[in-house]
């Protein structure tokens, strides 16, 4: 299969899935106990008058295929619908949020692939001390859950020490940047000590094998044949890696912003649930979808293009 | 790489116990873990009989109360004793998680293996949900779950649990997709065996390392999501003792000074699912080197 006929695949069958997906967001409203129209209503008392301006408002008497299609046809447009609770345009709440998500996301990406490369290549560099106690910590990072560390790094460092802002996203670009320190390191921890995993195995892997011992017999420098010849090799599956922990990050987003009061799409989410505001939820669980999809897409294609070796579009478990 | 089943299995001449074969392939780190989880579920099990304290029993008199003789971890914001809350906490955190894996893992192994084994038509339809399906991440998956049925564990676990079923059926499917291809099998098919009895009895059993690994490197995960979810008010609803909910209570008490609780929670959840991290690790190591 050619690389042109490999993308087209894959772009057909992203699009598929996201259309079913979007059915499967829509169709939320309507498997959830009780009537849609008592969502919008809440528990407020209604005359019937009222009753009918909101049926028609939000089309209740239309069937329901013809609503999904209204719908599909307004995210299209970039319209999510309002907000039963807040009132607003969605697409607005969602603009208004999503920048603090990708800067939260795109920070933590930047510390735990940094910080997991260079602590994976140490640990597989220096057996004994360096990579036992390496492995250890490593171990113990894994386990522990954003919610737990983010509850402790607030009480610690901002409340105790007072060295960071505890809640809140800041403004300004440095502003910012502080602000999220904290949430960033929260959400990328986990992920840096995985990473760190994959990569020491990957490097042992490489040191291993029999085209690195003819390349030191060559008498290349050590350096060269780490560079040219292990990294770059052990580099698929800290790529591959990293791309999936990405699309975790977006799940990591929905605590760690709840836990620090960013105003970010997780944060919105969890409050929309909790008020059962379904157009927002449907609205945010769709762009969550979109882009846990995206990164995965982008990863798929990377991996199958870093290495000439693996057939395009080959599954890569068999 | 630890050999030591072999020899033993030879001269004691029959397979080893279940539970010898346990400690054969766990290795030091693999048997620290086993220890915690069996701590853990000892917790679970015995809860009423080794709190102190009614895990609810609110004292306002002796409130944020240090360690004592009385309380040995202390009290949180309403007197109630910590340790207890621990103790019955860890049926809740512990008891969840399993039920996720259970349910993935039954519901999960039957789709992967019927749809390698049917193929064609059924095999595509799986796959297509499967695919929908591993565009959510587990966790957006609960919290929707949440967002229609309403907040709960009942509603958290089972919605987890779909969550994780591609993934094992993912797996399964593969690996009975190569292990149709065997011999043994098409022997079954000789003798007229019907399909559903070479899967349960003969198909089943072959996988049942790689079931057994996969759900346990799972185990981890489902503690960490469920625990989250309760974190964020949406899994297990207080005063119903939980540690995922005593981080988030905790956490409002260190913003008033009182660490304690938030910090006692958190640490026996790192610990926990340290340990069945680690017994993953070393379980899928072992069935790793009896593979190759």
């Amino acid at each position: 299969m050619g690389v042109g006929a490999f993308l087209v695949r894959r772009l057909v069958g992203f699009v598929l899935t996201l259309f079913i997906a979007s059915f499967a967001v829509f169709s939320l409203m309507y498997i959830a106990p009780g009537s849609p129209l008592s969502f919008v209503l809440g528990p407020r008392t209604t005359s019937p008058a009222q009753i009918a301006a909101v049926k028609a408002r939000y089309h209740f008497d239309d069937p329901f295929l013809v609503r999904y299609w209204d719908w599909l046809i307004g995210v299209l447009h970039g319209d999510f619908g309002r907000s039963i609770v807040l009132n607003q345009n969605v697409a607005d709440l969602i603009t208004a949020r999503i920048t603090t998500t990708t800067l939260l996301v795109a920070y933590a990406t930047v510390l735990f692939v940094v910080v997991g490369v260079a602590l994976g290549i140490s640990s597989a560099l220096r057996p004994g001390v360096v990579d036992g106690s390496i492995t250890v910590v490593a171990t113990l990072a894994i386990a522990t859950p954003a919610f737990v560390l983010g509850t402790v790094l607030i009480t610690s460092l901002a409340v105790n020490l007072g060295w960071f802002p505890v809640f809140g996203a800041g403004t300004g670009v440095a502003g910012r940047l502080v602000h999220l320190t904290l949430p960033a390191v929260t959400l990328a921890f986990a992920s840096a000590a995985y990473l760190a995993r994959i990569t020491r195995s990957a490097v042992l892997d490489e040191l291993g094998r029999e085209h690195v011992e003819t390349a030191r017999s060559r008498g290349l420098s050590e350096q060269t044949v780490f560079r040219r010849h292990v990294l770059r090799n052990a580099l698929i599956p800290i790529v591959t890696v990293t791309g999936l922990t990405i699309g975790a990050l977006i799940a990591g987003a929905v605590i760690v912003e709840t836990i620090f009061a960013l105003d970010g799409l997780g944060s919105l989410l969890v409050e929309a649930i909790l008020k059962k505001d379904f157009p927002i939820v449907q609205g945010v669980v769709l762009i969550l979808v979109a882009a846990f999809m995206v990164i995965n897409l982008v990863t798929d294609v990377m991996y199958t293009l870093i290495d000439p070796r693996l057939e395009l579009g080959a599954d890569p478990n068999t | 790489m630890d050999t030591s089943i072999a020899p033993t299995a030879a001269r004691t001449g029959a397979p080893l116990s279940l539970a010898g074969r346990l400690f054969a392939s766990l290795g030091k780190a693999g048997l620290i873990a086993l220890v915690v989880i069996l701590v853990v579920a000892f917790a679970a099990a015995a809860a009423p009989w080794i709190a102190p304290y009614d895990p609810q029993a609110i004292d306002l008199g002796n409130v944020f109360a240090a360690p004592s003789a009385q309380h040995l971890l202390g009290t949180d914001g309403l007197g109630r004793d910590l340790l207890s809350r621990l103790i019955w906490g860890s049926r809740t955190t512990f008891i969840g998680p399993l039920l996720v894996i259970l349910m993935s893992t039954v519901v999960g192994s039957a789709l992967g293996i019927a749809s390698a084994w049917v193929g064609g038509v059924v095999d595509g339809a799986i796959a297509r949900v499967l695919d929908v399906m591993f565009a959510l991440p587990g966790i957006v998956f609960a919290l929707v779950a949440v967002a229609v049925y309403g907040a709960g564990l009942t509603t958290a676990v089972i919605g987890l649990a779909i969550a994780y079923t591609p993934y094992v059926a993912r797996v399964v499917r593969g690996a009975a997709l190569r292990e149709r291809n065997l011999p043994y099998i098409a022997a079954c098919s000789v003798q007229g065996f019907s399909a559903l009895r070479i899967c349960v009895r003969h198909l089943l059993p072959n996988l049942r390392t790689l079931i057994t690994v996969q759900a346990v490197a799972s185990l981890g995960f489902a503690v960490v999501e469920l625990a989250a979810i309760s974190f964020l008010g949406l899994g297990v609803q207080p005063p119903t003792p939980d540690w995922g909910v005593s981080v988030a209570t905790g956490l409002q008490a260190s913003l008033q000074g009182h660490p304690a609780e938030a910090l006692y929670a958190g640490t026996v959840i790192v610990v926990m699912v340290a340990a069945f991290n680690v017994m993953g690790d070393s379980l899928s190591a072992r069935a790793g080197a009896s593979r190759r």
